[in-house]
């Protein structure tokens, strides 16, 4: 996979790819690309076929149609939905974060590089001295950013994430957008990882990133979120009309029915 | 002194001798094998597994075949078929295990009302029989643990991330399926070497009860790890050590020593959690 000169390389392509479990296409004739340090938001109503799409990117299902090119050596990280994690099981943070490193044969424990290794990223990512906690024990917010830590230490060039932001509170949501936008921040600043996530929140997360992909079963329209959340797009996106408005300079979604949250956004804008 | 003689005394016998090592050493190995056998909702199949592996023996015997031949191959065989089963998903992994076991386990009793001369050896399947094992049995589950040891170590980082988030694990490059199947065969072999130690019925059990036992005392999984065999060992070397007194089967004696562990640890996990609780509520 080659990419045009001087431009970000392509990191990954799918072109006219149809997924399916064994029985009709779950997603149909998707075409994405995604460019080095690009960070992506993909939105779409429930059963759009997000998580899907996701795990075409990270090659766990193979399309039936069309296909995937991936850059030679890319390596992929993912963080799951917390929804997914049992948190009953019995593991800690230093166990989770470690076990996705390579063993040194018949020595599962991590030797003193390795650890140092880990205690870098916990502290990085603000969870310095919870190594021997058990996950459970952690508020929403460390909990993400452990199994963000996880993927990290396999020092990724893009990282997928699925729904980071779902059932968490805003204050978590805030926490989880700063560590996501640091690591996507070019170097030296930042990592330059680029970053493709799901997510439901139009108005607290999709409408800030730089750019969204509307998706239900296919690609219905990809750009800035300036571009993308038009009535037209979301409409066709998750089959209810939709109203959209400016506040801030940013664009805020409404669905049909919010006339009291219209009506001040409209005080706000005229004081 | 006389007490302590009458304590010291099932020590002469060999058959006890080798009734304690092999007890010890199931418990152990069964304590090992069930932290994943717990950890991954398996209990079923343990069970299931142990029932199937009765069908292999009764065919084993009826033929004239050697016992670890003709039951571990129908073992081994029905664990990767319940495994190829259930990851097809069609059917629930709980039905696919009752279908496979139980139509091998009626097979099982269907040989031994049939052929009478296997009866003997069937009962010891079913039922355990820990003083009667032969240095080769003990020889077995020596092997199987030491072998159990030295892949789980081995594959630690892959067992456990395949364990705990399969998705994840496979995206990162682990072959999920791959380490699914070196479950279900160290599970097969355990079951294989044990059975004609504590028997089917009871097998199930002490899969279980370390595991869970341990579980209650830790938060981590490598320190599960090696709880859970030292709780399965002392399970049954005490139960084997209890059961020359009490004049109980052994294989009953080992899980009721089990269960009154588990009871204790429940009881006060059940009070520590319940402090803790109270101490998260005034901050």
């Amino acid at each position: 996979m080659k990419s045009s000169p001087g431009a970000d390389p392509i990191l990954m392509k799918c072109e006219h790819m149809s997924c399916s479990y064994g029985g009709a296409p779950v997603i149909e004739n998707v075409d994405i690309s995604i460019n080095r340090g690009e960070f992506i938001g993909i939105v779409g109503p429930s059963g759009s076929g997000k998580t899907t799409l996701l795990r075409a990117l990270l090659g766990s299902i193979k399309p039936v149609h069309g296909k995937v090119e991936r850059l030679p050596g890319l390596r992929l990280a993912y963080v799951p939905q917390l929804e997914t994690v049992d948190w009953n099981f019995p593991v800690t943070v230093g166990e989770v974060v470690g076990m996705s490193r390579p063993q040194r044969l018949m020595r599962p424990k991590s030797q003193n590089s390795e650890l140092a290794l880990i205690e870098d990223v916990l502290e990085r990512l603000g969870l310095g001295g919870l190594l021997q906690r058990h996950i459970r024990e952690l508020s929403g917010g460390q909990q993400q950013r452990v199994f963000l830590a996880r993927a990290l230490i396999q020092k990724p060039d893009m990282l997928v994430l699925d729904e980071p932001t779902a059932g968490v509170d805003v204050r978590t949501r805030h926490e989880v957008l700063h560590v996501l936008a640091d690591l996507n921040e070019s170097p030296p600043h930042g990592d330059g990882i680029a970053i493709v996530l799901t997510t439901h929140d139009l108005n607290g997360l999709a409408a800030h990133l730089p750019r969204l992909v509307c998706f239900n079963r296919t690609v219905i329209a990809d750009g800035t979120p300036a571009e993308v959340l038009q009535p037209y797009f979301l409409e066709r996106t998750y089959g209810a009309p939709m109203e959209v408005l400016q506040h801030g300079g940013m664009p805020v979604v409404l669905e049909q029915g919010g006339d009291e949250l219209r009506n001040r956004l409209n005080r706000s804008n005229a004081s | 002194m006389i007490f302590a003689v009458d304590l010291l005394k099932p020590f002469s016998y060999e058959f006890f001798r080798n009734g304690l090592i092999i007890a010890t050493l199931a418990g152990a190995l069964c304590g090992l094998i069930g932290v994943f056998v717990v950890l991954r909702g398996m209990s079923y199949i343990g069970h299931g597994l142990s029932h199937a592996v009765f069908g292999g023996a009764a065919l084993a015997a009826v033929l004239n075949l050697n016992y670890f031949l003709g039951a571990g191959f129908w073992g081994l065989a029905s664990g990767l078929m319940i495994g190829r089963v259930s990851r097809k998903r069609i059917i629930g992994a709980d039905a696919a295990i009752g279908v496979i076991t139980t139509a091998s386990f009626a097979m099982g009793l269907a040989l031994q009302a049939r052929f009478g001369q296997a009866k003997r050896s069937i009962d010891a399947v079913l039922f355990g029989n820990v003083l009667g094992v032969f240095t080769s049995d003990i020889l077995a589950v020596a092997g199987v643990g030491i072998l159990s040891v030295v892949v789980i170590v081995g594959l630690y980082r892959k067992l456990l991330f395949a364990t705990f988030d399969p998705e994840v694990a496979g995206v990162s490059g682990v072959n999920v399926p791959g380490m699914e199947a070196v479950l279900m065969v160290l599970l097969s072999a355990t079951i294989l070497v044990t059975v004609r130690v504590i028997g089917v019925l009871l097998i199930s059990a002490l899969l279980v009860l370390p595991a869970v036992t341990a579980r209650l005392m830790t938060n981590s999984f490598g320190r599960m790890l090696w709880l859970s065999p030292v709780l399965g060992a002392i399970f049954g070397g005490v139960g084997m050590y209890i059961s020359w007194y009490a004049d109980i089967p052994s294989g009953a004696v080992i899980i009721l020593a089990g269960t009154l562990v588990f009871i204790a640890a429940y009881s006060a996990v059940g009070v520590r959690r319940r402090a803790q609780l109270a101490g998260m509520s005034h901050h």
